[in-house]
């Protein structure tokens, strides 16, 4: 049985005004994200990734087109999307525990002390962040940054997961482990997940379906099935089926990446 | 930095007082100077006990201090709001910009003659010239404080489901405390820079007024010990501040130490 699709991206354009013209950024795109899905988006930088990722996360309005959440037009961000930046965004004045609280004590969504407490404790203690509940961020690594936003994106109980480039700044190590983190969590709760990434090895470790972006304007250049069942552990990365599809997918992605850099280099003055 | 031993803590605290002391008793008793123009720190410090037990500097100290408070609480009142309006509003700024920038380069003491013929020669012009002094101090540091305050906080807290009174209340008050201390760290240092020119205005009593009417009676001693006190009050209100900054602000990076 096919799971039904939650995110709908239908003919999406995207064009941002300029000193000049018009910058169209995102062109025709379609795709979904079914219930429960993981769905990678790669492509070379500038591309327009995360404007696609920001329609969903509802700071911005397409041009042209529609994306709709469970059939419903998108306006404006709200709680039942947990978004996860690239630079963190963890609150700097605020400890492990009260950033993981600020989300449980809002107007929109209030939760009783009990519940605030019980639901910071299984977070801390799923992100390995326990023992560091009385500390700011300021002290602490890039990764476990990082976690803490995950776990206060998971603590308000979103149904999507927006993550843009989650792991980019974080070194090899740091990377992997977070990769099996993330996985370990979504195989307790489950959600639906759209990641940025431009590891064309980490869009196919995670996800169940990749979506190769062009060159600037972004158009779908393919969707790539990553037939490899969950739970997945980190003997995959020797598999040979998986080797084989990660070379296919890079040379889309390289290809598109030569597109880009010639795009910037003829867009430079002369 | 941290000093295992409190007497050692002590010493280093002390030296440079001690030295300061210590080479102002010399440039009396070298020759080099007119030793009647340089009074002794035992001759300064021999005024202070007549005037705190007359009473009368105790009063010049509380006057000033309080002129300096106004003067920085409602410039900051307005800096603040000010400046989270040049910050958040790119057409404010564009529009206010060059004015704030006009206002602020006059010195103080050059619209004296002007607050006198507006607000006459009382309180509320000594306390409109260091309310000017603060708030063109103060709203530069909010403003530049305010600008560097990154999104990416108010999208996080949006997408958590924060409404637009609980990103202000949550986020950006929190964001802009640092600035708000900062701003009032340099309104203070500006401000006691102004006060004796705004005690300059037929000034009774006030550290400003004392130093002033000492100066016509060539009392050095007493201009000393008015320079000095000033010095030592400011330097008290930028320690306190320093702890309150310490005691709210331990989560950044930096702490303005
Ligand atoms: N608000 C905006 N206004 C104008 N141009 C923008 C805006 N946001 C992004 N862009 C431009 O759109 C292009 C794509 O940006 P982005 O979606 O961030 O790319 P990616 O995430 O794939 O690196 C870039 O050239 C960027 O400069
Ligand atoms: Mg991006």
């Amino acid at each position: 049985m096919i799971s039904p699709d939650r995110i709908v991206f239908d003919h999406v354009s995207v064009t941002f005004p300029t000193p000049t013209d018009m910058l169209p950024v995102v062109e025709d795109v379609s795709f979904s994200v079914r219930d429960g899905e993981f769905v990678s988006l790669v492509g070379p930088s500038g591309c327009g990734k995360t404007t696609m990722l920001n329609i969903v996360a509802g700071f911005i309005k397409p041009s042209r087109g529609s994306v709709t959440l469970d059939g419903i037009p998108i306006l404006g961000p709200g709680s039942d999307r947990g978004v996860i930046f690239q630079e963190y965004g963890v609150f700097p004045w605020l400890t492990v525990e009260k950033n993981i609280e600020f989300g449980l004590n809002l107007r929109s969504n209030p939760r009783s002390r009990e519940k605030r407490a019980e639901v910071c404790e299984r977070y801390m203690r799923l992100m390995g962040l326990y023992e560091f509940r009385n500390a700011y961020p300021k002290t602490l690594s890039g990764g476990m940054r990082q976690r803490l936003a995950l776990a206060r994106a998971y603590a308000v109980a979103p149904q999507f997961l927006l993550m843009d480039e989650p792991f980019g700044a974080l070194d090899a190590q740091t990377r992997t482990a977070m990769q099996d983190l993330l996985l370990e969590v979504l195989q307790k709760e489950g959600k639906t997940v759209m990641l940025i990434t431009h590891s064309v090895e980490e869009a196919i470790y995670l996800s169940s379906r990749v979506v190769v972006v062009s060159a600037r304007p972004s158009r779908v250049r393919c969707i790539v099935e990553v037939p490899f069942p969950y739970p997945r552990t980190e003997q995959l990365h020797e598999n040979a089926e998986f080797l084989g599809l990660r070379s296919r997918v890079r040379d889309l992605v390289m290809r598109e990446y030569a597109a880009q850099e010639q795009q910037t280099r003829d867009a430079a003055p002369h | 930095m941290t000093y295992a031993n409190p007497l050692k803590k002590l010493i280093v605290l002390a030296l440079p007082w001690i030295c300061v002391i210590a080479a102002w008793t010399l440039l009396h008793y070298s020759g080099i100077v007119n030793p009647s123009l340089i009074p002794t720190p035992a001759q300064v410090a021999r005024r202070f006990w007549e005037l705190m037990s007359n009473g009368k500097l105790p009063i010049d100290m509380l006057v000033s201090t309080k002129r300096v408070l106004v003067g920085v609480v409602l410039g900051t009142l307005l800096a603040v709001p000010t400046g989270f309006a040049l910050g958040w509003n790119r057409s404010v700024h564009v529009f206010a910009d060059p004015l704030i920038n006009f206002f602020r380069a006059l010195p103080p003491i050059a619209l004296i003659p002007l607050v006198v013929v507006y607000f006459g020669i009382g309180e509320a012009a000594k306390v409109v010239i260091l309310f000017y002094a603060a708030f063109f101090s103060g709203v530069i540091v909010m403003y530049e404080g305010i600008s560097q305050i990154s999104p990416i906080y108010i999208r996080v807290a949006r997408t958590l489901g924060a409404t637009d009174g609980e990103i202000f209340r949550r986020v950006i008050v929190p964001l802009s405390l640092p600035h708000i201390l900062t701003a009032v760290r340099v309104e203070l240092g500006v401000v006691w820079a102004t006060l004796v020119a705004s005690e300059l205005i037929a000034a009774q009593n006030g550290l400003g007024a004392m130093i002033q009417n000492a100066s016509s009676f060539f009392q050095l001693d007493i201009i000393y010990l008015g320079i000095i006190c000033i010095g030592l009050i400011a330097l008290i209100m930028d320690l306190i501040l320093r702890k309150v900054s310490r005691r709210f602000l331990s989560w950044q990076d930096r702490i303005a130490a």
